[in-house]
């Protein structure tokens, strides 16, 4: 018999630990992804078919390179959970869905990883 | 037992379920974000490329400036833009506004509208844009 009450379980007390967690992270990397979602469309104009010089000189912005790297980093997170209860859904197997998850979860932190080397390399580099 | 069991509500029977809004632009909201998870490898093959110099990150515009990849880039965009206005229509619901059925249906043309307009904006711009850049 349950003998906590539902605040207790939300609260992360329960078999899982996470209680809500997944999904309020994926509500506030959401709301971040809005205003940086809607600034990097503005930029990607002046990006188009540009060279390895006009690109480094926008990345070494800053502030482009601060709003890059956050963008990068938000957008990486929330696509991961997002594909995760994806996967919960429609992957039955409990092997093949932790396996899938995991490959997922690591894919998603090399690329995220890479991309964000790659910004901070083009924009220190001289 | 067995008629306590039979009155249980079930879920939709997806095959002959007839599509509303509702359920389109739900299934929808995954199926873009899913692309975009996918299209993630895209941007990351991009940023990679200029890390990795000049040549390579021309190699790189040059596929996104192919037919391919313009193709890939403007189901990005369309992906990007619907997840999006659809994503703040979500936020609303969690915030407890808009729940009622009329309100969910008129929210649901206004995502679909605006997601078409502002593709359609966004690659009207950048063409024009193009040769002035």
């Amino acid at each position: 018999m349950e003998m906590r009450s539902p605040l207790a379980r939300v609260r992360g007390l329960g078999s899982a630990k996470e209680g809500v967690e997944h999904w309020w992270v994926q509500r506030i990397t959401s709301i971040a992804l809005v205003p940086l979602v809607i600034w990097f469309i503005f930029s990607v104009p002046t990006l188009i078919g540009t060279d390895h010089a006009a690109f480094r000189i926008w990345i070494s912005h800053h502030g482009n390179l601060v709003l890059m790297v956050l963008l990068v980093s938000t957008l990486f997170h929330h696509a991961q959970l997002g594909m995760q209860v994806v996967i919960e859904d429609y992957v039955h197997g409990k092997g093949t869905k932790v396996a899938s998850i995991l490959l997922v979860k690591l894919i998603a932190i090399l690329c995220a990883v890479s991309s964000l080397i790659a910004l901070l390399h083009v924009a220190f580099s001289t | 037992m067995a008629t306590q069991t039979n009155n249980r509500p079930l879920s939709p029977h997806l095959q002959i379920y007839r599509p509303q809004i509702t359920s389109v632009l739900s299934i929808l909201h995954r199926m873009t974000g899913v692309a975009l998870a996918v299209g993630l490898l895209l941007l990351t093959y991009w940023l990679s490329a200029a890390a990795y110099g000049p040549e390579a990150f021309s190699r790189a515009q040059d596929f996104l400036g192919s037919w391919v990849g313009l193709l890939l880039l403007f189901t990005w965009t369309y992906c990007l833009f619907y997840h999006l206005c659809n994503g703040i229509r979500h936020l609303f619901w969690d915030a407890g506004w808009g729940l009622e059925l009329q309100a969910i249906r008129a929210s649901g043309i206004v995502v679909v509208a605006a997601s078409l307009a502002l593709t359609a904006a966004l690659w009207i711009s950048a063409f024009a844009l193009e040769g002035t850049m």
